[in-house]
């Protein structure tokens, strides 16, 4: 049993590290107001240079070939800085990833090398809607065959890099005389087809500077070489890729309690009260106790998770209990953190308040806390049966 | 607002009264204006005229200064019940009506109750009070405002920080050291108008939650206060504000359970109308525990603010006045956390109003001393009780 990283996971990290701290770091609060939203879109840019749009895709598609545990690092080491930035890594990644586990040879060379490259600035993940969230097989989306074409109408919510995304991968209903959840297939439309619009920004609690938006669809044409994988067979699809996406949000998670314990940290250090540093009471240490201490079991659930991805091995289980202990221990730990810093921590003066709205989608986002509860606890009672 | 079936308290007929007219004047007048004071940090200052006008303002005040002479279980609910519609203008409120209002009522001399309680009872005024200091949160004591005496006033040097209402009050009750070498019993009390020369505000902070609520720093400079001004005696501040505090936990325990209340009312309705797997997610068993979880919190929190707000003032109850607080609040924070959750994707979106529940909570385990500090003070009491 090894837990070290190997040389080449090693280099990753302290790449991201340093990139976080360098670009990410000055001007992550600025972009939580609003601000540089052209500087965060280079930074996109500047993240697929360095190779972490495609770090699980293979070099001939323009990935980095660099493995599930290598992913995981470089999310955890970006969100540490910037939230929104590691979203949008994050989701980027998963697209690639889809493509290459179901795309025709011909679809993976078209669009993989062009997010990875950065050519594309993002790709978007486009599944849920308004009443499908928890329970994507509702979906309602559609799409009907005319002639060679299909012709998608329906609309989705949530989708994070809408805006600036050169390709949508689109789940829709292509039998709707199957099962729930059997006559759904996957499409990937490009930015700019006619009849794909992109509608109104989400103002949200955090994580300000991704883009969350609606897409529509309205008679969106599309010819038949955009159908991804097998015709009717969608559903597994988009469930297998939510299970990958999860190591990311897990980590990204950690790296987001990482950063507001360290802050809080070294702020409790300097901050003196009754003649002493707050560090000095046993009621601050406590809490930044129980913050590394459940930040450090996250990260080697999601070590786990990576690596039996990695192997190839079954990880749907083992990623979800990733995700949900490492976003509910980051949260707990974004706001022990403001508690550190008093009533500092609730002014926009420091960075606690913002890491403690960032990091409360963490426990929404692919897949509730609630959805990943159940994943486990029908994997697990399906062992014993 | 949500109604639906829940425990009577048995509070008594003059309780239940006010709490549904404070209930009818703030879903006619406040929530609707809730998101917006929010998004536009901004105080309403033409709901105090109207909160005055309906007696809000000096709950626990004397009649003969235009107060309606009640007591801290009725401030509790009255608090409690604006807080459900805005917590923020609650926030603003409590500091209003119960820091400044009920301290000056407690503390003040005939003369300075007639000439500041009836315009700040009216809402004519807005009240704030000042404790804390950039480098004197939670270790209050270490202020270092200094109040130098000079023929018949005092000359004010130094600064306040976080101060709730401060950007709009024209009244202000302010902590100085008369004494800076006297510790605890070098501390004063002082009531300061805005228009007293040398005082001053700056830029009002920017906030996590509690948006509308303004806050900000108080700059003194050789802020001039007449003797008369001294609200108790001097050097014995240190009693005005540790006996304050215990009044403010208790009634600023109205607010989280406010919240509580608002949690409620956006997630019932929510359990009912979204549908997933075919089914409201209200049948669902996960559901259905949370919102059992978020009630029974909500009421226990109930039971133990009324029931200390009833004692108070007859027998001492540091310790449960600071745990009223330490635990409403606390919870909160969890139970705004949890509404998020039951609201899933949309509860992080501001067009509902989980996101704000949550930033505002926050602000409970922090103003008004921290929970650290409650749980300090309570394990201290407790353990010197059992000496």
């Amino acid at each position: 049993m090894n837990l070290d990283l190997n040389e080449e996971q090693s280099l990753i990290r302290a790449t991201a590290r340093e990139f976080a701290a360098a670009e990410l770091e000055p001007v992550a609060a600025a972009f939580d107001r609003g601000e540089q939203q052209e500087l965060f879109l280079e930074n996109l840019g500047k993240l697929a240079e360095l190779g972490f749009m495609g770090l699980n895709v293979k070099g001939e598609y323009g990935g980095s070939e660099a493995g599930v545990i290598a992913f995981s690092v470089a999310l955890t080491e970006i969100a540490r800085a910037c939230s929104s930035t590691a979203v949008t890594v994050s989701v980027n990644n998963m697209v690639c990833e889809v493509i290459q586990a179901v795309g025709s040879e011909e679809q993976r060379r078209s669009y993989i090398p062009r997010i990875c490259s950065g050519e594309y600035l993002a790709g978007a993940f486009a599944l849920t809607e308004t009443g499908a969230g928890s329970d994507p097989a509702a979906l309602t989306t559609v799409a009907v065959k005319d002639g060679d074409d299909w012709i998608l109408n329906g609309s989705k919510i949530f989708i994070t890099s809408a805006p600036y995304a050169g390709v949508f991968v689109v789940w829709a209903v292509t039998d709707r005389t199957a099962p729930k959840g059997k006559g759904i297939s996957c499409f990937l439309v490009e930015a700019g087809t006619p009849g794909c619009l992109v509608g109104r920004a989400e103002e949200k609690l955090g994580q300000h500077a991704s883009a969350t938006n609606e897409v529509l669809f309205q008679d969106c044409r599309v010819p038949g070489s955009a159908l991804m994988g097998r015709l009717n067979d969608g559903f597994r699809v988009a469930v297998g890729e939510l299970a990958g996406g999860r190591i990311g949000i897990g980590s990204l998670g950690l790296g987001i309690g990482l950063a507001a314990i360290e802050a809080a940290g070294r702020y409790a250090l300097e901050r003196k009260q009754f003649g002493r540093s707050i560090s000095d009471f046993q009621a601050i240490q406590w809490k930044i106790a129980d913050a590394a201490t459940e930040l450090e079991a996250a990260r080697l659930l999601l070590m786990n998770a990576a690596f039996r991805k990695e192997q190839g091995r079954s990880f749907a289980k083992e990623a979800s209990m990733a995700k949900l202990f490492a976003t509910e221990a980051a949260n707990r730990a974004c706001y022990e953190a403001l508690q550190i810093f008093g009533g500092y921590g609730y002014t926009t003066d420091f960075p606690a308040e913002r890491y403690s709205r960032d990091v409360r989608l963490t426990t929404i986002y692919e897949g509730t806390s609630e959805i990943q509860r159940l994943i486990i606890a029908r994997e697990v009672l399906r062992s014993y049966a | 607002m949500e109604t639906y079936p829940s425990l009577n308290f048995q509070l008594g007929d003059t309780v239940d009264l006010i709490r549904s007219t404070v209930r009818d004047f703030a879903l006619a007048e406040i929530a609707p204006r809730a998101t917006e004071i929010d998004q536009n940090n901004a105080f309403p200052p033409d709901l105090w005229e109207k909160m005055g006008a309906l007696g809000l303002l000096g709950i626990t005040v004397a009649e003969e200064f235009g107060g309606a002479d009640m007591g801290y279980l009725e401030h509790v609910v009255v608090m409690e019940e604006i807080s459900r519609a805005s917590a923020s203008v609650g926030l603003s409120y409590g500091a209003h009506s119960n820091l400044c209002v009920n301290q000056i009522h407690r503390n003040g001399n005939a003369e300075q109750k007639k000439r500041y309680l009836p315009k700040l009872v009216s809402g004519e005024h807005v009240g704030a009070l000042a404790m804390s200091e950039v480098g004197s949160g939670s270790d209050v004591v270490s202020m270092r405002l200094r109040a130098d005496k000079r023929g018949d006033h005092y000359l004010l040097n130094g600064h306040k920080m976080w101060i709730t209402n401060g950007p709009d009050a024209d009244t202000l009750v302010v902590y100085a050291k008369t004494d800076m070498d006297a510790g605890p019993h070098g501390i004063t009390a002082f009531i300061i108008e805005k228009e007293f020369p040398g005082f001053s505000t700056s830029q009002k902070l920017d906030k996590l939650g509690m948006r509308g609520s303004n806050t900000c720093e108080l700059v003194f400079k050789n802020c001039e206060v007449p003797e008369e001004n001294v609200l108790g005696d001097v050097g014995k501040g240190v009693r005005v504000l540790m006996s304050g505090l215990d009044y403010e936990r208790v009634v600023l325990s109205g607010g989280p359970i406010g919240i509580m209340a608002a949690c409620m009312d956006v997630v019932l309705p929510y359990l009912h109308e979204r549908k997933q797997f075919g089914y409201a997610i209200g049948e669902f068993q996960l559901m259905q525990g949370k919102m059992a979880d978020m009630y029974t919190t909500m009421n226990a929190c109930r039971a133990y603010v009324y029931a200390v707000a009833r004692d108070l003032g007859s027998g001492s109850s540091r310790k449960d006045a600071a745990g009223a607080i330490l635990y409403s609040a606390e919870r909160a924070t969890w139970m705004a956390l949890e509404a998020i959750q039951c609201l899933g994707g949309n509860g992080y979106i501001n067009e509902y109003p989980t996101g704000r529940l949550l930033r505002d909570a926050k602000l409970y385990e922090i103003g008004a001393g921290t929970s650290e500090i409650r749980r300090m003070l309570i394990g201290r009491e407790l353990f010197n009780e059992t000496a």
